[in-house]
């Protein structure tokens, strides 16, 4: 009997065998980085039965542009102690793009177990300000278009194409916004009826406030092991069989919003059709997104999709991805999914993918 | 302001550049072991915290230990005297200088801490500056107090003999 499943990428298996992540709170203003990845760090390496100095190789995502100083993965790798000195590595990227780093790195075949977190408080500057400064600097920056407004024309963009209408969004939302009430780590938790939300007013026509994600502080991280390390930690490692991330143009009037042509390519590569899906976790910070990368995996209405609560109830940039990850990796790990989809986004309008599977043995 | 500001023509008037400022700001998470550091500035007191493994003392601390990766919980309270481990004299002057030049800043190993951090050293001349000299903390009027590192005006020589390198060289 195979304990491990084939795999469609690399040519040595690797899985998920831990997953922590913090509470998201709207502001944080007890904890610095450092003390924010503290426990879960701890938390993780108790998970996956490990120690810090087992671990073979780290990789965190994060961004300068949040802390408003240099270096801020440097120093968040006092939170792990990295003593004796470790291989080690940093994406300015959402977590799961560290943990796509770390995936090819264990094909190398001399390390065997990764850490991967990533951390990010939003409240600390203005993000329409700090997001902005990702845009092309030549001929979208200088416009200064706010991240509701962007995410407004790709709505608006979902709505023309005849994919969804403003009742669909709002579902979406309140699905959410419920399901993240068995999730003591989201910050929007709450039964809100789709009547109700859609009385709330526009904020950018026609994206109303429960169609945005809230503003998060907050911290994940994850232990990948490699071949039978992964049996030895684990009792039902979430094995990466499939994973791909593809990018399109910068250029918005280049693209059609309303549909995700990285996402269906990753997702083909990745193997998502390839058999049933228990579960999927979707890195859609805006309600209509859901729509948009739902269409893009072919994923149909059985799929259980973000029963975590999703981006909509907590979002902590750059490691908000990561969750993902871990959110469908859990279910496996319990014992809940024998299949499931992870994705992740990043750059402004679901600009960048990375879609994974995760399978039970 | 006007577009002439931002935007540069040539003779014939078609843009050749286009700058396009941009301003962030920031709030400063100081964090729980951070802060217990700075209410110390506050009143005229170093403060450190140790590792519980190692027994490091760190001053400042952002409240791990670096090598063992573990929480500092317990404070120590640090005297106003150290060594200068190692120093530069700055004669170049540079944007937002607001000590006369030529100036000493030293490397400052307070007694009992296990970091070092980096200080103005004055009362003392150029040509007698020297790695592993005994220094100590003048702070300011009490009055003038802040939750930070400007409580010390600076550090300045105390007259001791100077420490052995041995005691030092770990910390350079």
């Amino acid at each position: 009997m195979s304990k491990i499943p084939q795999t469609r990428q690399g040519h040595r298996p690797v899985a998920i065998v831990g997953f922590s992540q913090s509470k998201s709170l709207r502001a944080d203003r007890a904890s610095n980085e450092v003390e924010m990845l503290l426990p879960i760090v701890h938390d993780v390496f108790e998970k996956a039965h490990l120690t810090k100095n087992e671990i073979g190789f780290i990789c965190s995502g994060s961004t300068d542009y949040l802390i408003g100083g240099p270096f801020s993965f440097v120093t968040a790798l006092d939170a792990i102690g990295v003593w004796p000195p470790k291989t080690e590595s940093h994406v300015e990227m959402d977590a799961a793009w560290a943990l796509y780093e770390a995936f090819v790195r264990l094909q190398e075949g001399d390390l065997d177990t990764a850490l991967v977190y990533g951390f990010g408080k939003s409240s600390l500057g203005n993000l329409s300000e700090i997001l902005n400064l990702q845009l092309d600097p030549y001929t979208m920056a200088p416009l200064h278009p706010d991240q509701v407004s962007l995410a407004a024309l790709q709505a608006r963009a979902v709505i023309d194409q005849g994919f969804g209408t403003e009742e669909e969004f709002a579902r979406i939302a309140a699905r959410s916004r419920k399901s993240a009430l068995e999730n003591p780590f989201a910050q929007v938790r709450r039964d809100d009826s789709v009547e109700v939300l859609l009385q709330e007013p526009y904020l950018v026509s026609p994206l109303r406030r429960h169609c945005l994600p809230p503003i998060s502080d907050g911290a994940s991280a994850i232990i990948l092991a490699a071949g039978d390390k992964a049996l030895e930690l684990a009792e039902h490692p979430a094995w990466i069989t499939g994973i791909d991330h593809r990018i399109e143009t910068h250029a918005f009037g280049a693209r059609n919003l309303a549909v995700s042509t990285s996402t269906a390519k990753a997702a083909s590569i990745a193997g998502v059709s390839e058999g049933h899906v228990d579960v999927a976790e979707l890195h859609t910070p805006f309600a209509p997104q859901e729509i948009i990368v739902k269409n893009a995996l072919g994923l149909n209405d059985s799929v259980s999709i973000n029963a975590s609560g999703g981006p909509l109830a907590a979002n902590p940039l750059m490691a908000g991805g990561l969750i993902r990850f871990g959110e469908a990796a859990q279910a496996i790990l319990d014992g809940r999914a024998t299949r499931a989809v992870a994705h992740a986004t990043s750059g402004p309008l679901l600009q960048q993918n990375l879609v994974a599977v995760l399978e039970g043995a | 302001m006007s577009d002439q500001t931002y935007v540069t023509k040539d003779p014939r008037g078609s843009i050749t550049k286009l700058e396009t400022p941009s301003r962030l700001e920031f709030l400063f998470t100081a964090g729980t072991s951070l802060s217990k550091n700075l209410a110390g500035y506050q009143r005229g007191q170093f403060i450190g915290q140790r590792c519980p493994v190692c027994s490091k003392v760190y001053v400042p601390s952002r409240g791990s230990c670096p090598v063992d990766g573990v929480a500092l919980t317990e404070s120590v309270d640090l005297p106003n005297t150290g060594i200068m481990t190692t120093f530069c004299v700055v004669n170049v002057p540079f944007a937002g200088q607001s000590i006369k030049i030529p100036y000493i800043a030293g490397q400052i190993l307070l007694d009992g801490a296990n970091l070092s951090f980096m200080g103005l050293i004055q009362e003392c001349e150029l040509e007698d500056i020297r790695m592993g000299m005994r220094v100590e903390a003048v702070w300011v009027d009490e009055a003038d107090l802040v939750p930070s590192l400007a409580s010390v005006r600076y550090f300045r020589p105390t007259g001791e003999p100077d420490a052995d390198y041995e005691t030092y060289r770990e910390y350079l």
